[in-house]
């Protein structure tokens, strides 16, 4: 008997010894993620409470009524004060102080959204399977990448061309739908400087699953300094190498869906592929599925559909040298 | 109020009644016999069984699904194969699993607890089967030939329209929806019209048992939430076949339209499959602590409140589309508020089981079962009310956790319960209670240790519906306890059906009431004969089998032995009123399911074909209204008329 307890307790603990990773709410790194996972713990004690007594008086009930059953004399239960109490008395005191404490919630973080109009405004638009990214106070056009001051309230006005998608970046705030034909905003804020992994939580399509990003959270003055590179004019190629690799990225159509820095898209493709204008700087490739090295890289321009099934970018077979001489273009993206 | 003194010898007279009886309400021998059979009976047992085969093959997609998820990046199903099995193991488990066999179980089991000899509309009845059956077949034929919707089982436009899903997959699966759902109708109006009016003499609605009264909500509920349905659905097909815009945002539709009809329809859908359940769990609990419910009134009002509450609720699964707070509140208060009549409920079945002397059976275990996994469920529930929380962990493995301990609280295993419990009544035959424990005890402790550690990947950042995850994330441990819990519970599925399958052939026999239960379907023997009751039962109390009123003067309804007939009584106190005469066996009612769905395959292969379906359906509806013999007061020679 003591043996299977045991065994139940471990049971039960097991799923909280996995606690952690870069999208774990309950890590939370903002106001707002803190304030919930706050409301949660609250709810799982009452909610822990609620079960184990409904649990123990149904427990109880069986054993007086198979002791009954047995022949024992056994006090009947008043089941009206039971019933009463239980179901309807705790039940609305227990539910209306919930119902309180969320209106209070849900109405500080929305007022939170009201207040903050001057800060930094972030355009994310959802796409069928990346994540665009601008800065429309700084001219800047990224993808799969956020880069946020720290300490600061931030506005993300999130959109979709095509589907819905639906941002999170679980360790800042809740989910928030990208709606096509509508504009959501969601205010977050980075209590410090981090790393914050966000994944698409609306399933949209074939490669939902490979649908991530990156937020990284800067000192006020790094993220200054941040601004100020991705603004500064590009820098010409000074090596052959590089050279090369450019007329390599247009002459095989890379050109035709990507922007480059120095280099926008045709008109007419929109925003059809992410703006690769600070490509060598970002940690991954393919929204979150690959890192972002040279090796990594010619994989997914070689193939991506056997890297992330369903995404839109067509495979290019490029020579050895081609592809050398494109991984060194790409890599002076920065 | 019966004849001769011992049942086992009946006179000749009785005998020649009976076998009159038997006539009357047989059907011809043969395949195509079988086909026209109309008895609610036989219409309810191909219910259960074609909703239990669903329940497996969408059980098989739920265990290839938990494969892939079992390691990171695992490469055992692509995305393709991995979004269809969700799509189709949601699609089956709500479309022709839970809401058809939970009318299966009504259809079955309510004339034989209300005294019937068969439901109002017989015919009506084989119809809403039929329906039933080709549409869940023609949805599984077009996923074995590679047609498979991918949209997930709410199929969340613009995703499914033409240009982001093209493949004729997502055509089956709107056509499909929008045309079973007639079935839902029909059996609803049935189920009405059958509970409202044919109640044996003396059986007033306070005395109706409570599955009875579940099933009447239920009916009620399918008559406002599936219309939503039928129009959302079939908004979709045409958005898809004739290139109409309603979810089009680029060009005046709108996407999140189909979120609010949809869950108009979903939300109360939860509380239709959930009500017959409780009504299941109410019997078994009250037959095996063998005294009375506690608190009858309180539960059929918490039925009620519960069937009104559910069309308040559909906003909480939008929290996170940026509905203004203000109305999304109200969905708070509101999904809160339902946990009251739910939480009265429970209470009275504790109460119940207190004062009671309890025999632990199978059933039993599984509804207790029921009440810990339903319990555990609601308390997420209340917690996903809230709007703030929700937005963290809505669409992710936390809220498949919760819907999961709801339905398998709230359906699955209720529905385990009512096999155990009623499996002697339908075939006849005990099932085995020592492998009956077995299967519960694998059934919950495997569906525990699937999904209790899904909440927590749910915290962990890990969304739904995706087919693989990346190394690194720290999901993959739990998702493996998880895949292990699914095969547990698969296991304890396949025990049940060995041992409904060793019951069938070599079960021991079981007797007419072998629980000592209280309500009328015991009254009658294992399985019970075609025509249910040669004499209808008079009710003088809740618990009919148990306690009758001795100042109650009893009613004898005289019916006829050679046409199909049955009492018609009042409304609210049962006062007897008159006879109905119903129809015979017919294979029109499968013609015209085919001609329907003509019509819907036709929206799918070819619109010309849609004329062609409705002029077949016009022919079929004709033969149906067809003036008959049966409806004639004489026969000519007894039974002839019955089985013209």
């Amino acid at each position: 008997m003591k043996r299977r307890n045991a065994l139940c307790l471990i049971a039960i603990l097991l799923p909280f010894t996995a606690c952690s990773g870069p999208q774990y709410a309950l890590d939370p790194r903002s106001p707002a993620s803190s304030s919930i996972a706050q409301l949660w713990w609250v709810m799982l004690a009452i909610a822990s409470a609620v079960s184990l007594t409904v649990v123990i008086l149904l427990l109880v009930a069986i054993g007086r009524a198979r002791r009954r059953e047995r022949g024992e004399d056994v006090r009947e239960i008043a089941g009206r004060p039971l019933v009463l109490t239980g179901g309807v008395v705790i039940p609305t005191i227990v539910l209306l102080s919930l119902l309180v404490y969320n209106f209070r919630l849900g109405a500080s973080l929305q007022s939170a959204e009201a207040d903050e109009i001057g800060g930094l405004t972030i355009e994310v638009v959802g796409h069928q399977f990346w994540w665009e990214v601008r800065y429309p106070g700084h001219g800047i056009t990224t993808a799969n990448e956020i880069t946020i001051p720290a300490g600061e309230p931030v506005r993300f006005l999130v959109s979709s061309p095509d589907v819905i998608h639906s941002f999170w970046v679980p360790q800042l705030h809740g989910k928030i739908d990208m709606i096509p034909g509508r504009l959501h905003t969601l205010m977050a804020e980075a209590d410090q400087p981090g790393v914050f992994r966000g994944q698409c939580a609306e399933y949209c399509g074939m490669a939902h699953a490979l649908m991530a990003f990156w937020v990284e959270a800067l000192q006020p003055a790094e993220f200054a300094a941040w601004v100020e590179a991705r603004t500064a004019p590009p820098l010409e190629p000074e090596d052959a190498q590089v050279e090369r690799g450019r007329q390599v990225f247009f002459e095989a159509e890379c050109g035709d869906c990507h922007a480059t820095r120095g280099a926008a898209a045709p008109a007419g493709s929109g925003s059809a592929a992410p703006d690769l204008a600070d490509l060598a700087t970002r940690r991954t490739i393919g929204a979150g599925t690959l890192p972002n090295t040279p090796e990594a890289l010619a994989r997914w321009i070689e193939d991506p559909q056997a890297v992330k099934p369903g995404a839109r970018m067509p495979p290019t077979a490029l020579e050895d040298a081609e592809m050398q001489a494109l991984l060194a273009y790409l890599g002076s993206l920065r | 109020m019966s004849g001769p003194a011992d049942p086992t010898m009946p006179d000749a007279a009785e005998r020649a009644e009976l076998a009159e009886l038997d006539r009357t309400w047989g059907s011809p021998p043969g395949f195509v016999g079988w086909l026209s059979q109309v008895n609610h009976r036989a219409i309810g047992k191909r219910y259960l069984a074609t909703g239990l085969v669903f329940f497996l093959l969408a059980g098989i997609d739920a265990l290839r699904i938990r494969l892939q998820l079992a390691m990171p990046e695992n490469a055992l199903l692509g995305p393709e194969p991995y979004n269809a099995a969700f799509t189709m193991h949601g699609t089956t488990m709500m479309f022709l699993f839970a809401v058809p066999i939970m009318e299966g179980v009504g259809i079955y089991l309510v004339p034989l607890m209300i005294g019937a000899r068969d439901m109002a509309l017989p015919r009506l009845n084989a119809l809403g089967y039929w329906v039933y059956f080709i549409a869940g077949t023609s949805l599984y034929i077009a996923y074995f030939f590679g047609l498979a919707p991918t949209g997930g089982w709410f199929s969340y436009p613009p995703l499914t329209r033409a240009e982001y899903s093209p493949d004729k997959g997502l055509d089956f699966w709107a056509t499909m929806i929008t045309f079973i759902e007639i079935a839902a109708l029909v059996a609803a109006i049935e189920l009405i019209v059958t509970i409202f009016k044919q109640r044996a003499p003396g059986m007033s609605l306070n005395r109706m048992p409570l599955l009875v009264w579940s099933v009447l909500v239920m009916a009620f509920m399918i008559v406002f939430a599936m219309p939503p349905l039928m129009v959302a659905s079939g908004m979709l097909a045409l958005d898809r076949t004739f290139s109409t815009q309603f979810f089009n945002p680029l060009l005046g539709g709108e996407a999140l339209l189909w979120q609010h009809v949809f869950w108009f329809f979903g939300h109360p859908d939860v509380y239709i499959i959930m009500l017959p359940a409780f009504g299941i769990l109410s019997m078994v609990i009250a037959s095996s602590a063998r005294r009375p419910i506690f608190g009858y009134t309180a539960i059929v009002l918490s039925f009620v409140a519960i069937g009104f509450l559910s069309f308040g609720l559909w906003v909480h699964h939008m929290f996170a589309t940026g509905l203004p707070l203000l109305g999304m509140s109200f969905f708070t208060a509101a999904s809160m508020m339902i946990t009251i009549p739910s939480g009265i409920q429970v209470f009275c079945w504790i109460a119940t089981i207190w004062n009671g002397r309890v025999r632990i059976t199978t059933s039993f275990l599984f509804a207790v079962g029921a009440i810990i996994t339903f319990v555990l469920g609601g308390v997420t529930g209340v917690m996903l009310a809230s709007v703030p929380f929700d937005l963290q962990v809505h669409d992710t493995f936390f809220v498949v956790a919760h819907f999961h301990y709801v339905l398998f609280g709230g359906v699955v295993f209720p529905l385990f319960a009512g096999f155990y419990h009623w499996f002697p009544k339908v075939t006849g035959r005990m099932l085995d209670e020592t492998v009956g424990r077995w299967n519960f005890a694998l059934m919950f402790i495997g569906f525990h240790v699937t999904f209790f550690p899904q909440h927590q990947l749910g915290f962990l950042g890990m969304p739904r519906r995706v087919f693989t995850y990346l190394d690194g994330l720290g999901w993959g441990e739990l998702n493996l306890i998880s895949t292990i819990g699914a095969f547990v519970i698969g296991v304890g599925v396949l025990l049940f059906l060995a041992n409904a399958i060793s019951a069938l052939l070599a079960g021991r026999r079981a007797e007419g009431d072998p629980w000592g239960a209280d309500s009328l379907e015991w009254a009658t023997s294992s399985p019970p004969p075609l025509y249910n009751f040669q004499r209808i039962p008079n009710v003088s109390s809740q618990n009919p089998l148990w306690r009758s009123d001795p100042d109650e003067t009893p009613v004898e309804v005289e019916l006829r032995s050679d046409r199909r007939e049955t009492p018609v009584t009042a409304l609210l106190d049962a006062r007897p009123q008159g006879r109905l005469v119903l129809p015979g066996p017919t294979l029109v009612p499968l013609f015209t399911a085919f001609s329907i769905a003509f019509v819907f395959l036709g929206l799918i292969a070819n619109p010309w074909l849609v004329p062609v379906g409705a002029l077949l359906t016009f022919g079929c509806i004709a033969a149906w209204a067809w003036p008959r013999d049966w409806n004639v007061d004489d026969t000519g020679r007894p039974g002839e008329g019955a089985r013209s």
